[in-house]
């Protein structure tokens, strides 16, 4: 029994067995495969209805990826913002837009197919260079350091505010000085979000009815 | 199947988080360049910006890299600020093809010809 199982184990394939399963890397096959699968639908689907509907799920999903490499504040509001707001503006968007319920306006196959070449192209580019870096292969104790924090929302909201908990043993003096905060980008975008705010409201509104003047046409 | 097995035994790394995101960029820009529907095109650009996300998270994570030069805390906020202006961009978008809409009568972008000589 015992010969029988070394030999397995030399057979290298033969040597898997359920308790060897890791199980974070079980979680992350499952939400990259629908993350992707559900991306490829976006793609494939030609019903704009059920494209937002696969976007929906592929970015809950990754979602899922985000909180598996432990950025548990960034999965949150990726699941607030993205799948709570921004796929709710898109469904308006298809429901104030679709002139007919069935409306379908497909690609031709031609270009379809050529795009789909070299989007393949691209993605082996991609995962040829991803695969390529050593120091992005898979390290080799699965155990995460002890020292880390648990939840990064504290932290991720005091560099928001300029303080950087998290790199006080910052070896350059100019960014230990808090130049290395957040605050000035966090100022920007919240003025950015003003300004798309009344900007959207504005190109959104409704217009009067052109039909009056002769110069429509 | 050899790859399955050594992909559930072995902890994950930041290169299989790059493939996810390498395969949500491709699609986003296979969907931006094929579809007809504005909002389909929307939607690629949203699958991109994703797919970016994807490798900012990885690369900041410190359960991914053999070595301890990751990005940190820079990355997750990079990818919020990503997020942010995202949803920013899917408004003014949106309201752009609202007005589209309005004056063609469709969101068809083969027809948004009028500025064709």
């Amino acid at each position: 029994m015992t010969k029988d199982y070394c030999a397995g184990m030399t057979m290298g394939l033969n040597s898997w067995r359920p308790a060897d399963v890791n199980w974070g890397s079980f979680f992350f096959l499952i939400f990259a495969s629908l993350a992707g699968g559900f991306a490829v639908a976006v793609v494939l689907s030609s019903n704009i209805v059920r494209m937002a509907f696969y976007l929906v799920l592929s970015l809950a999903a990754t979602s899922g990826l985000f909180f598996l490499a432990g950025a548990d504040f960034v999965g949150a509001m990726q699941l607030m913002i993205y799948v709570g707001g921004t796929l709710v503006l898109l469904i308006f968007g298809v429901m104030l837009t679709s002139s007919s319920p069935f409306v379908t306006m497909r690609t031709h196959s031609g270009e379809l197919v050529t795009a789909l070449l070299l989007g393949g192209t691209l993605l082996a580019l991609l995962c040829y260079t991803a695969l390529g870096v050593p120091q992005w292969q898979s390290p080799a104790i699965a155990d995460a350091p002890a020292d880390l924090p648990p939840v990064t929302a504290t932290l991720i909201g005091s560099a928001l505010e300029g303080y950087r908990f998290d790199a006080l043993d910052e070896p350059n003096e100019t960014l230990r000085a808090g130049m290395s905060g957040y605050l000035f980008p966090f100022l920007i975008v919240s003025v950015h979000l003003l300004v798309v705010l009344v900007g959207a409201a504005y190109l959104a509104r409704a217009k009067r009815r052109r039909d009056t003047s002769p110069a429509t046409s | 199947m050899l790859l399955l097995a050594n992909l559930l035994t072995e902890p994950v790394g930041a290169a299989h988080y790059m493939v996810v995101g390498a395969v949500l960029f491709v699609c986003g820009v296979v969907c931006m360049a094929t579809k007809r529907n504005t909002l389909g095109i929307l939607m690629g650009v949203e699958l991109v910006l994703n797919g970016a996300n994807v490798n900012l998270i990885a690369l900041g994570s410190p359960y991914l890299r053999t070595d301890s030069a990751h990005l940190g805390l820079d990355g997750q906020l990079m990818a919020m600020f990503v997020i942010v202006l995202a949803a920013a961009e899917a408004a003014v978008a949106l309201a752009i093809v609202l007005n589209f809409y309005n004056n063609a009568g469709t969101v068809d972008v083969d027809r948004a010809d009028q500025l064709k000589g």
